[in-house]
Order: C-alpha cells, then structure tokens, then sequence
C-alpha cells in the first residue's frame, strides 16, 4: 500500500516551496518524454559534447536497461512505488548558457531563485561562489574574484567537460562507475548540470560554495552531476539546496557526487534536501579519502516521498578519516531511506557515522548503513550511532545496519535507539508553560541539534524553521 | 482567609483506576508555607502531579480553585501560565536544549509575551548567582547528565526565572546531601515573597530545619489526617508516623470499611 501524496497534503504541511513558474516558463530546447538511446545522444549532441562522452553516456544507459531495479538490502522498496520512467522528461533547457551575471538570468527564473533567497546569500557574502540549477541546466553561476586567482575552479558541469576535459576526463565515473547501480547508470546516462569543483593544492576556501537545485517542471527528471576535486592539503565546504513545486504526479531527482579528497585534504559536503513530497530522491554519493585526508557529509533528509541516499566515504590512505552526519525526517506518506558506508582499505583509518531520523504521522525512516573493513586495514576504528525519534503511536523506523571486517586488528562500535516523545518529557515541558506543540517541537530540536550545530549559521537556523514548519500539527 | 491562593476540596484522584487520593482538603494562602508529609505510599506525589495536571492523574472528583479560578478543566500549560509551578522529584532530562534556551522559552510562554533578551539575561544571570550556580551552568542541556543536586537546583532556577504564584515542592530534599540541602534551601527561602505560597512534599523533617513552615499537614492513605503547626513535624521527627497513624486509625476503619 502505497499513500498517494496530492498537492493538498504538501499545502497542509507547510511546504512553502510548492509555488511553479508553468505560466512563464519557456523552455529553450526539451526532449520527448521518456528515454531511448536516441534521447540519450540527442541530449549528448545538444550539448556540444565530445565523442568519449557520447559513448560514456550510451554505453551507461544499455547498463541502466539490463540492471534490474534494486531489491532485497539496498533499497527502500521502490519496487511498491509506481515509478514510469517513460512518463519524465529527462533534459530540459531553459536558457542558452549558465549566466555570470545575476541580470542575465530570463526573469522568471530569476523570481524563483529570488524566493528562495539566493541571490541574497551571495549579497551577504555569506557564500564563496553560488551555482544555481532550474531543471536539467545551470542558469547561474559565479565565484569569488580572489578565489578564481588562486585557481580555485566551480562551474556547471557541462561548462567543466568543454573547458577542462583534460581534469574531468581524470576523474569523471571514477568514484561512482555506471555499473555501480541502476540509478547511477541512469545518471551517467542522461546526467546534466552540477557543480564542478577544484581546489589546487595548499588552497583553503574559508566560505562555502553553495548550489542550489530547483526541479520546476511536472514530471521532470533532474540528474546533475557533481564532482569535487581537492588536491593534496585543501579545503573546501560545498553546501547545496534542493526544493521542486508540489505537484499530483511524481518528478524524478537521481544525482551522482563523486568526490576526491587527496592527500591532507578536507572536504565537507552538506546537503538540506527539502524537495516537494511527490519527488523520488535516489542519489548515489561517493568519496575516495586519500592518507591524512578527512570527508565529512553532512546530510540533511526533510522533503521528498522516497529518498534512497546513503553518502559513503573511500578511506584509501592511511589515517584517512570519513564522518557521515546524517538525519533524516519522514512526515505522513513519507519514507526517508537515508544511510552512509565505510570502506575501510588502509591501515589505521578511521570513520564515524551519526544518524539522528524523526518520523512522524504515517512517515517512516530508515537507517541503512554498511561498514567494511578490508584486510590489511589494521588498527581501523570505527563508530556508528543511530539514534531515531517518533513523535506519534503509527511513526515507524527501522535499522539495517551491515558489516563486514576481514582485519582482525579493529575497533567497531556501533549504537542504537529508538525513543518516543515520551508523556513525561512532555508534561514536564507543559509545566513550564510550553503548549504541547511547543514542547514537541523543543524535544526534537533537541533531538537534531548534533547535527544542526555542523551546519553553517544560515543553514541551521533555516533548518530549524523547516522542522518546526512539518511539527505545527503533529499534536494536539 | 481573604487572600486565599489555593482552595482543594474534596480531592479524590485515581491512577490507572487505583483511586490514591481519597478526599484531600487544604487551603494555602499568599506568602504562607504549608509542609506536607507523610509515609511512602500516602498520596505525596499524586497531589502535587493531580494539582499541576499531569494526565496520568484523572481526577475523580472534588474542587481545586486556584486564585478564585476553577483550574481543573486546564492543561498544565495553561495552569503554569496561571501562576502554578511544580519542582519535579525527577526532573526529565531534554538533550540537545540548553538551559537557557529553555528557560527563555518558558519565560515567555508564561508571561505570554516576548521578553526582552537583556531582561532575560539579567534575571538569569542573578537568579543564578543567588542559587551559587557557575553561568556555565546555562549552556548545558536541560538536566541531561546533572548531579541530583544540580537537578534540584535547576528547579528552584526555573522556580527564579519563572515567578509563581505558588510553588509545589515535591521532594526538593530527596537525594540530596547536607551541602546541597542548604544551598536548596536558601534559594529557595531567598526567592520567598509576600505574594508566593509554598507547599513542601516532604518525608523527611529535615527539610523543614532550613525552610520554616507555619503549617504541617500529615497525609495518610489520601487523606490529610491531622494539621499543625511546626511542632507537629518535630513530634514526627521524634515518634514518628505511628502514633499518629494508630490515632486515626478507627476513624480511617470508619471512613473505608478496612483496616489501616
């Protein structure tokens, strides 16, 4: 049984992203719906691309047909979901190139980045350089003056294949190869958009790079590709937005990040993925962390009606260290599948992984995570801690959690609990006068804040609003 | 009395269909403090969860008028918002909310209006000082990990920072050592004023050597079984609850149809 999200019941949640620009939004360029090899080298050909891309792309979408959907561990049961891939748009343009003037973007978009505050953060310099996605293609895009002297690449990735081949030819499909999963074959098929990000060595980029990722169309498929390079001794947080309108039938989001942390190098990559509840989330992220390096994700689930994302981190050198901080929070017709993976490769790495889930009314969340440790990886250590709160007697959450270690030589800690908001928590609360809305919205503030005080100042306190947004009616 | 703060009539209350209080009188009045003891097992506590509303407590029947106003119909919220305030014998623990952002937040729910951050912090801050307590204090989460004396120092705090009408002290002294019970005390008896009333839940004598009552009310199986003014608690602290337990017994066996 499958609950049916209609445009009323994200309205009741408070979702005030549901707003579309159908009424002046005029696409350039799309494909037909659905897809066949034809849309693939059709989108490929629009592009300008060069043949190894074309053939990267065919070669992942006979894959993407012959990899059945996935069942069994990985997966939040998307089989129960009634996902046509022939009824999505898979590319849609809406301007001719990504624009480095905020003017140069057509009006309508610009209103919707507007709404969302964008251009307002980069006003604020509270970012270092902002990419902004409006369906399959960048619109905007610009960075710091200073950081572009030091070298310091972020631009869309369509703009990185023409203008860097050489780098993205390096690294692209290395992280997330498409045979990875049916997902990721899709993406490599039909990807467009994301962020490219390159970090020289010994450079510190001391603000986030932000990306925001707008889905406007009913029935749209996004499928950006991101990839962040950080050569050895950098720095960089890349933080990224996703909303879509609330619309009755279901739009597709299905991105790849793949990102390479070398040698000392730190890489903090932060999502708040608020998509309207008629969106399918089903991401695959990935990092190689190389000696000294640290990656850290710090992975934020609010919106969506099926997310399956489970960041994973590589730890390829010695003493590399990945940090997963997860949460996830699922509200009536919800499920948030969210997780991370640990691969331990090398001796004396060390990974953490925090899941904090809220679920509320019919929401349901689940933790899945796996951890392995490679023989050889001697004196690894490796902490997990799952952590999940319902609100309601009908919120359900489980965990899967898996792992497998052929080193003898380690140290594995793994925790879990499950609380309810409990009667006397609330009661004391009450006592102090707090409403019982209130005093459940202060209990799973509470609740998130290990996660909340990672994100940046901006971030955390609009987090904090969405949470109390999809608590007002929980109760009472 | 003319200024009476809180009138119980009558109080009988069940707990998952037990009935625990069998019928509780007591009328406590601006700046008077009443000591309520009793043996483990009297009712102590289900008087003070009933009287703040805790919805455990279903409330049989009889009257609770609380500043002329009936507030048995209230939620708690809305009763603390009148004025009415519990110090918990376990406070519960709030991870991840601070002290501070607690408090702020109860401070306005109970005023019903925004409080400036500067009179917040001034009030907290002396409130604090008055109750020995490191500022530091403020910015761990709410009892998550505090000592029993920190607990019951937290409480008298909120007590502070959220001025009552009246208090309900319910085991204040419980788990707490000598030290403690003195710096309790002296905050407590530092934030007495006029308009406040004060009713301690106490097994224990003790208590009452630092926070002088004028009142000793003893409850048994209920009931209030006799009322007093301080001697009474020091005759319990001397014989303790037997003999005044054995008085009243014939009239208990009369009132229930079973022996005591």
């Amino acid at each position: 049984m499958v609950a049916k999200i209609t445009p009323e019941i994200a309205k009741q949640d408070g979702y005030k992203f549901g707003f579309n620009d159908n009424d002046r939004a005029t696409y350039k360029y799309r494909t037909e719906k659905g897809l066949s090899e034809a849309v693939v080298r059709e989108i490929s050909s629009v592009k300008g691309e060069p043949q190894w891309m074309t053939d990267f792309r065919v070669k992942s979408y006979h894959h993407f047909l012959e990899r059945p959907m996935p069942t069994g561990f990985w997966g939040g049961n998307i089989q129960n979901y009634e996902l046509d891939f022939d009824d999505i748009y898979y590319f849609a343009r809406a301007s001719d190139r990504a624009e480095q003037d905020w003017s140069d973007v057509p009006e309508y978009i610009k209103d919707t980045f507007d709404k969302l505050g964008i251009p307002e953060a980069e006003k604020k310099s509270l970012i270092a350089g902002v990419g902004a996605q409006y369906d399959s293609e960048v619109v905007y895009h610009s960075i710091r003056e200073d950081l572009e002297k030091l070298g310091v690449i972020f631009v869309d990735t369509d703009s990185a294949v023409r203008d860097y081949p050489e780098i993205v030819r390096q690294y692209f499909g290395t992280i997330v190869p498409p045979a990875d999963n049916k997902f990721a074959a899709l993406n490599s098929a039909v990807w467009s958009g994301g962020s490219f990000v390159y970090v020289p060595a010994g450079v510190k980029v001391d603000i986030p790079l932000q990306a925001y990722f707008r889905i406007n169309k009913e029935n749209m498929g996004q499928f950006e590709r991101t990839l962040i390079i950080a050569e050895e001794g950098s720095y960089v947080h890349y933080v990224e937005g996703c909303t879509a309108p609330s619309y009755s039938s279901n739009a597709l989001h299905s991105a790849v990040v793949e990102i390479i942390v070398k040698k000392g190098a730190r890489v903090r990559y932060t999502t708040i993925q608020n998509w309207s509840t008629n969106v399918f989330n089903l991401v695959t992220k990935r990092a190689a962390a190389y000696e000294d390096a640290v990656m850290e994700w710090v992975d934020g689930n609010l919106g969506s009606r099926l997310t399956m994302k489970y960041p994973s981190v590589f730890l390829m050198g010695p003493h590399a260290h990945g940090e997963v901080l997860s949460l996830a929070m699922a509200s009536d017709g919800q499920h948030q599948d969210a997780g991370a993976k640990m691969v331990h490769v090398a001796p004396d790495t060390t990974s953490t992984i925090i899941s904090k889930s809220v679920s509320r009314g019919s929401g349901r969340t689940s933790y899945r995570g796996a951890l392995k440790v490679h023989a050889g990886a001697a004196r690894s250590k490796a902490t997990v801690r799952c952590d999940a709160l319902l609100i309601d007697q009908q919120s359900r959450s489980d965990t899967y959690p898996l792992m497998e270690v052929e080193e003898e030589q380690v140290n594995i800690g793994h925790e879990a609990s499950v609380s309810r908001v409990g009667e006397e928590q609330l009661f004391y609360l009450q006592s102090r006068g707090l409403s019982e809305v209130d005093a459940t919205k202060l209990i799973v503030n509470g609740f998130v804040e290990p996660i909340v005080k990672e994100l940046p100042m901006e971030y955390a306190v609009e987090l904090n609003r969405l949470i109390e947004l999809q608590m007002e009616g929980a109760v009472g | 009395m003319a200024d009476t703060l809180l009138t119980i009539e009558g109080l009988t209350v069940s707990v998952e269909g037990k009935q625990i209080l069998n019928g509780v009188d007591l009328a406590v009045g601006r700046g008077e403090v009443h000591a309520i003891m009793g043996p483990n097992g009297s009712g102590k506590s289900t008087l003070a969860n009933a009287l703040m509303g805790h919805p455990r407590y279903q409330v049989t029947g009889g009257t609770v008028r609380f500043k002329g106003e009936d507030i048995l119909a209230l939620s708690p919220d809305k009763r603390a918002q009148r004025g009415l305030f519990l110090a918990f014998q376990y406070p519960m623990s709030i991870p991840g909310v601070t002290m501070v952002n607690f408090l702020r937040q109860a401070m306005k729910a109970v005023r019903g209006e925004d409080v400036p951050v500067r009179e917040f912090r001034e009030k907290l801050f002396a409130t604090m000082k008055l109750l020995k307590m490191d500022q530091e204090f403020a910015r761990r989460y709410v009892n998550e990990g505090f000592s029993g004396g920190e607990k019951k120092r937290a409480e008298i705090l909120q007590m502070g920072i959220l001025d009552p009408d009246l208090a309900i002290m319910d085991e204040t002294d419980s788990g707490l050592d000598i030290d403690a019970l003195r710096t309790v005390a002296e905050g407590v008896n530092a934030l007495t004023t006029p308009k406040l009333g004060v009713v301690l839940i106490t097994h224990y004598q003790r208590l009452l050597n630092y926070i002088k009552p004028q009142f000793v009310h003893i409850l048994y199986q209920g009931r209030i079984i006799e009322s007093g003014g301080p001697e009474l608690a020091l005759q319990l602290e001397a014989e303790g609850y037997d003999p005044v337990i054995e008085k009243y017994a014939p009239a208990l066996v009369a009132a229930t149809g079973e022996k005591a």
